[in-house]
């Protein structure tokens, strides 16, 4: 499709051949000779085409989780509690770029960013705080952090003991996936391989001590949303997936064990069965490359298991309320496809952290999918259209051939130490503006159908309060006072030795520094003095 | 409609330093336009992830730049902006002119070009346009 460059006006008439975001060209009418048959699997059967579970979302819902988190931890508990009473079933945590660079907040780099895009949570009094009057054997909780996600683990697993509760309860799951953070979401800390080891101590750790917990969520939403086609967002995440799996077992993991607990996150764009049907590939692709490479057949160790968001760069500045039907047909598209846990982003998302009525009609627009509208009823609904089965079967085959490239390239490892994959990623990036600059890819009030009058703007305008920042540094201070400074050196003393013996797992270190209330900033500094940083590629 | 300047020909050889300050990660839109910045023929330093305003302005004054674009997506840009001019100012490069792009709400706008910021870019304006502002503004 392409339209003329003046944006008010109507896109035109459709072209003779449609082609998918990632380029797959869709018949005008799909038959049974395109495709496998894939629709006449089971559900809850090897290769999970249809699905992980027999019954589907009969047994239960999808958690419905928003993202959310901002200014100090007393704050964002008390928008915690606003969402869980309108009846949302799990938190999501997001925390503020201090936190998840590993800065203290009296870090001269930190003080422009505390609070800003999530809480700030730089020990264990302030989790304590975050989490006040929430029963975490009860609320599963999830946690947006990768470079410091060991620490903040750690933590959670500290904050669960002060409380009384038995760590075998804990549920919920740390993205923990630091090599999408070198491609796309940047917020890296150490080098690629001590950070991979980070990653397989805490996941080898959590498997022991908190079996119900995911200790880690491989994510390919970032880089879609940075740029990727759906192919390439699930190409490169299985790619990262296995690579993890190949550290744990050089680690000495057992993989029926440890694969049981890996779990996925992706965005859901705007192509309502392509979206539908990268998860019915990605499904399958796992299980079937699990079984081909490692050889499992442990069906449990098999599942793909995936939360969602929805909107992200999808969503648009202009015209915002467009967005609120946008996030519902995604939502669709997730539930289609089989997600175990949904986050619908707010109609202000693009612009802002949401208001507390935007928030809630993000909630309300999942609650609506699957409470009114009847699509979780039946496993796998689209499962058997002649087009899904066909969009499936091809973008399992294009998904193979993006990770045969990077396995060419030398691996993910080596394709981000030398900035291969995201230079890659900004050549994409570019195209996509440019397919919308020309009209190309249609976006309703952006390029087709804009008013230049436009006033209905986002609405309220959500503000952090200004004294976030010496709020947050006050409260710091005083929980420096009243710590036991020699029980911190001694266990800030004891993680710097195990951090330099690659046999040792430092969980159980990290766990007693945060005990013993050091912080974020401390633990990272020990890290950093044996491990260095990460030298970031500049590749354009 | 008169005709549109070629903005190729008005950035061609002009020296721009791509910066992304604080601790933001997300660098796709600086790269994005650091990648329609060269292929319009300029020359474009990137700073990379993570740097701090004194640093960006030490690199601008030094590579003796003829614009400064900052890339803020986490809501601090009051606070980077200020710092980023002050720094630029004690190193006597108060005179390169500084653009802002990212996510920026539109009710601060006003404040950032009150600080001396040239243009302010957001992601859903057409490259075009943005390219064509930027030579306007060092024309």
């Amino acid at each position: 499709m392409s339209i003329a460059r003046d944006p008010g006006s109507a896109p035109a008439e459709p072209e003779a051949t449609y082609r998918t975001p990632s380029g797959i060209e869709i018949p005008v009418v799909a038959t049974a000779a395109y495709h496998r048959g894939g629709g006449d699997e089971n559900p809850g059967e090897f290769p999970f085409t249809r699905g992980i579970f027999p019954d589907g979302y009969r047994g239960r819902l999808w958690t419905m989780r928003q993202y959310a988190g901002f200014s100090t931890a007393e704050e964002s508990n008390a928008r915690y509690r606003f969402l869980l009473e309108q009846g949302q079933t799990g938190l999501s945590i997001a925390l503020d770029l201090p936190t998840q660079c590993g800065y203290d907040p009296t870090d001269p780099i930190a003080r422009p960013e505390i609070g800003k895009v999530g809480v700030s949570l730089s020990n264990l009094a302030e989790m304590e705080a975050l989490f006040d009057g929430i029963d975490l054997a009860r609320i599963s909780t999830s946690f947006t952090i990768n470079g410091t996600a060991a620490i903040i683990y750690a933590m959670y697993v500290a904050c669960a003991d002060k409380r009384g509760i038995p760590r075998a309860k804990l549920t919920g799951t740390i993205q923990n996936d630091i090599l999408k953070e070198y491609v796309a979401r940047g917020t890296w800390i150490f080098p690629v391989r001590p950070s991979m080891r980070l990653i397989a101590d805490s996941i080898l750790y959590a498997n022991d001590a908190t079996p119900r917990f995911n200790p880690i969520s491989i994510a390919g939403a970032h880089v879609r949303d940075a740029g990727s086609t759906a192919v390439e967002e699930m190409a490169y995440t299985l790619a990262n997936g296995l690579a993890y799996v190949d550290e744990l077992i050089a680690r000495g993991g057992d993989i029926t064990k440890f694969a049981r607990r890996l779990s996925f996150f992706f965005y859901v764009h705007m192509d309502f069965f392509e979206e539908v049907a990268k998860f019915r590939a990605g499904r399958r692709l796992w299980a079937k490359l699990l079984n081909e490479r490692y050889g499992v057949t442990d069906e449990k160790a098999l599942m793909f298991r995936f939360g969602v968001v929805c909107g992200g760069s999808s969503l648009t500045a202009a015209q915002p309320y467009n967005n609120v039907m946008r996030v519902a047909i995604e939502t669709m598209a997730a539930v289609m496809g089989g997600a175990q846990s949904i986050f619908t982003a707010a109609f202000d998302e693009a612009t802002q952290i949401p208001t507390e009525f935007s928030a809630e009609l993000a909630l309300r627009t999942q609650q609506i999918v699957g409470y009114e509208s009847g699509i979780a009823a039946s496993v796998d609904p689209l499962g058997g259209s002649h087009l899904v089965e066909f969009l499936t079967d091809r973008m399992e085959q294009e998904m193979r051939g993006v990770m045969a490239e990077i396995d060419a390239y030398g691996g993910v490892v080596r394709a981000i130490e030398d900035g291969w994959l995201q230079a890659r990623l900004a050549d994409r990036a570019l195209e996509r503006k440019k397919d919308i600059d020309s009209g190309k890819t249609v976006v309703v009030g952006v390029n087709a159908f804009r008013r230049d009058d436009d006033a209905t703007g986002a609405g309220e305008q959500f503000r952090i309060d200004p004294a976030t920042a010496s709020q947050v540094i006050d409260k710091f201070e005083s929980v420096k006072q009243r710590r036991d400074t020699a029980v911190v050196s001694s266990s800030l003393h004891r993680l710097s030795i195990a951090a330099a013996d690659d046999r040792e797992n430092l969980l159980p270190y990290l766990v007693d520094c945060c005990h013993a209330y050091a912080t974020v900033g401390e633990m990272v500094a020990c890290l950093k003095q044996q491990w260095g940083e990460f030298m970031e590629p500049i590749r354009l | 409609m008169t005709e549109t300047p070629k903005p190729q020909a008005l950035l061609k050889g002009k020296r721009i330093l791509i910066a992304k300050p604080g601790l933001d990660g997300h660098d796709i839109g600086a790269k994005i336009i650091a990648l329609a910045l060269r292929d319009a023929g300029a020359e474009v330093i990137y700073t990379g992830l993570r740097k701090s305003p004194d640093f960006i302005a030490r690199i601008a004054v030094d590579e003796d730049v003829d614009a400064v674009g900052l890339s803020i997506l986490s809501g601090s840009h009051q606070e980077l902006v200020e710092q980023t001019l002050l720094s630029l100012a004690e190193l006597d490069g108060a005179d390169i002119p500084v653009f802002v792009g990212g996510t920026i709400p539109p009710g601060d706008h006003a404040a950032l070009l009150g600080l001396g910021i040239k243009r302010i870019f957001t992601s859903e304006m057409l490259l075009d346009d943005v390219l064509v502002s930027l030579a306007e503004a060092l024309s």
